[in-house]
């Protein structure tokens, strides 16, 4: 599902960071745990487990013509990896996906910082009319909120163009965004930037409430800045909780489908406007080469899981304190 | 902890900022209502109209006129609501397991629920349609609740071991002195002191479930069976058809969204303390 890929709104958090020491644990012989554990096993072995495996299995084959007349598919050993990995239309994808992602994650990180800043430095009446601003942002379901988007981006009554060209000299009605690639993705990103902002700002800012009192009042007698301050105690008080958020971003944005789908079904149809995700669906689904959609999608998640390796293990290590 | 003392300048810089970011994030959600009361031809004339004085609800009227709104709406509710139930049930199980026992496997288990929720969903997408086409369940509930809960569990697992190791095994232990039974110490101290995880775990696969485009695109290719994701699209589609009408897509929008929204709302306070609260404690 593309669920976790797009940062839901409930997918808040580094699960379970510090959770609290948890107690004893139950030793014996008992097989009550596995029995337990045996449901959820199941679901996801079935779910998740087989097609990753028909996945891999998949992409050492080939899928041809043949094989849409219902022709089994024989096995080609590397082909698939070779020819994947030696296609430089694959690599401009990887790359315009990777910068994609590290373009909208640092820019969410920039002003969901910066808005959890604000909230600690305005009073309680714009502090909430801001969190509710955000919140009503984050509740947005992704299909409605890439439906209002592409209205405010439309090239003739889209009030982006019509603020735009009140700017003295400048003319934008008419003009359609979507067209250009660069510009294709530069909206793509706003939007991502939009909805993903509200997670950091709320984290952040939880994070800054975690800051003591006392110990700024200390730094404050010793003559330290706001500026000081927050670079030297509060930033660095924060940074484990900023580090995982920046790298859930970072996750997130490199699995971006719904919204680049979305996106394409209001502008542009082309290879030229895909990123990882709408690549490996039309090599699946249009082009039926399930061989070649299946290599890219173990590179992906090669890629991927090399990436969140670090969140895993930050994790397992919260478990293993408990 | 607002222990500095700021000039006045910097209070009217901070709350115009705080002002402008307000508009920003509201202003999508703002309009996207604003849009929908309106005419089409106040939406397509020149100069934009801010406020929907004037406006009507003929847009929504159009919206669900055909009644496939209310067909999505009950698919919806039959996907979300079992994977919701089926997903909380397991998961929780499988919490208990992994926070009130050691058992052999248990580390691969966590390692497993900690590295599922970061393959790519895309990177399943085809080979997940080539399977449940395989078990003749494309366009059934069942085969998209399945993906979904498979999906979900591994994140509801990590999320309500955390709410069940945060209550003391030391406390049943108590009332097992006290003379109740493993089982009935469980019921009744642990299970409702419980409550508050079981929610925030169950909002999440709501959530998930309820607002999931991907896979519903791929495992509901029949119109009729379609989620209301599925719908919005389709109904922007065809609105495209000919010069898109964007007061009734903004009046399909809202439909979809407002739902979320107010439930969002609702059960915001107690997800963040959940969620966040939980991701920066100490």
């Amino acid at each position: 599902m593309s669920a976790p890929a797009v940062a839901p709104p409930a997918e808040v958090q580094p699960p379970g960071l510090q959770d609290p020491p948890a107690p004893r644990k139950r030793r014996g012989k008992t097989k009550l745990p596995y029995w337990l554990i045996i449901p959820a096993i199941v679901v996801v072995v079935v779910g998740t487990g087989y097609p990753l495996i028909w996945q891999f299995i998949t992409s050492f084959k080939e899928y041809g013509l043949a094989q849409q007349f219902g022709q089994a598919a024989e096995f080609v050993g590397l082909q698939n990896y070779t020819e994947m990995l030696t296609d430089s239309g694959f690599w401009i994808i990887v790359l315009k996906s990777v910068a994609f992602c590290v373009v909208t994650a640092a820019a969410t990180m920039v002003l969901g910082i910066g808005l959890a800043l604000v909230m600690k430095n305005t009073g309680k009446g714009l502090r909430l009319t801001l969190q509710i601003a955000l919140l009503l942002a984050w509740a947005m379901p992704v299909v409605a909120y890439m439906t209002v988007w592409t209205w405010l981006f439309d090239d003739r009554n889209g009030i982006v163009n019509y603020l735009l060209s009140l700017i003295p000299g400048v003319d934008l009605i008419g003009h359609d965004w979507l067209i250009n690639p660069w510009s294709f993705f530069a909206v793509a990103s706003i939007i991502i930037t939009w909805y993903s902002v509200p997670f950091v700002a709320f984290s952040a800012y939880a994070g800054f409430t975690q800051v003591n009192d006392e110990v700024l009042e200390a730094a404050q007698l010793d003559g330290a800045s706001g500026f000081q301050m927050t670079r030297r105690i509060i930033l660095p008080i924060i940074k484990p909780v900023l580090s995982i958020v920046f790298l859930l971003q970072l996750i997130w944005d490199l699995r971006v489908f719904a919204q680049i789908q979305l996106l394409q079904d209001a502008g542009s149809f082309g290879s030229q406007y895909d990123l990882l995700g709408t690549y490996i669906y039309k090599l699946g689904t249009g082009s039926q080469d399930f061989g070649l959609a299946a290599t890219a999608s173990i590179v992906v998640m090669i890629l991927t899981l090399g990436l969140s390796w670090v969140y895993v293990r930050q994790l397992l290590k919260e478990d293993e304190q408990s | 902890m607002n222990t500095t003392k700021k000039s006045p300048a910097a209070k009217v810089l901070w709350g115009t900022i705080a002002l402008v970011a307000t508009i920003a994030w509201a202003f999508p959600v703002y309009w996207m209502l604003n849009s929908s009361f309106l005419p089409r031809a106040t939406l397509e004339s020149l100069t934009p109209t801010f406020l929907p004085f004037g406006g009507s609800l003929s847009n929504y009227e159009s919206a669900l006129d055909d009644g496939t709104f209310l067909r999505a709406l009950g698919m919806s509710a039959a996907i979300t609501f079992l994977t919701l139930i089926v997903c909380i049930a397991f998961a929780f199980l499988a919490a208990l397991a992994i926070s009130r026992f050691r058992f052999r496997g248990r580390k691969s288990f966590v390692l497993a629920v900690l590295v599922i929720q970061m393959i790519p969903a895309e990177a399943l997408f085809i080979a997940q349609y080539k399977m449940v086409a395989g078990f003749g369940m494309l366009n059934t509930v069942v085969g998209v609740s399945l993906i979904y809960t498979a999906t979900v569990i591994p994140f509801t697992i990590w999320m309500l071991r955390g709410f069940v190791a945060g209550i003391p095994a030391e406390l049943e232990e108590a009332a097992m002195v006290d003379g109740l039974s493993r089982n009935q110490a469980f019921m009744r101290i642990t299970f409702p002191l419980l409550a508050p995880g079981l929610v925030a775990s169950g909002v999440y696969a709501f959530l998930q479930a309820w607002n999931e485009f991907a896979v519903a695109l791929i495992l509901l290719p029949d119109g009729t069976k379609a989620t209301l994701p599925l719908w919005l699209r389709g109904f922007l589609q065809d609105s495209a058809v000919n010069q898109t009408n964007w007061g009734e897509v903004m009046a399909a929008s809202t439909l979809v969204a407002v739902p979320v929204i107010v439930f969002f709302m609702f059960v915001q306070g107690r997800m963040t303390q959940g969620l966040v609260g939980g991701a920066v404690k100490g």
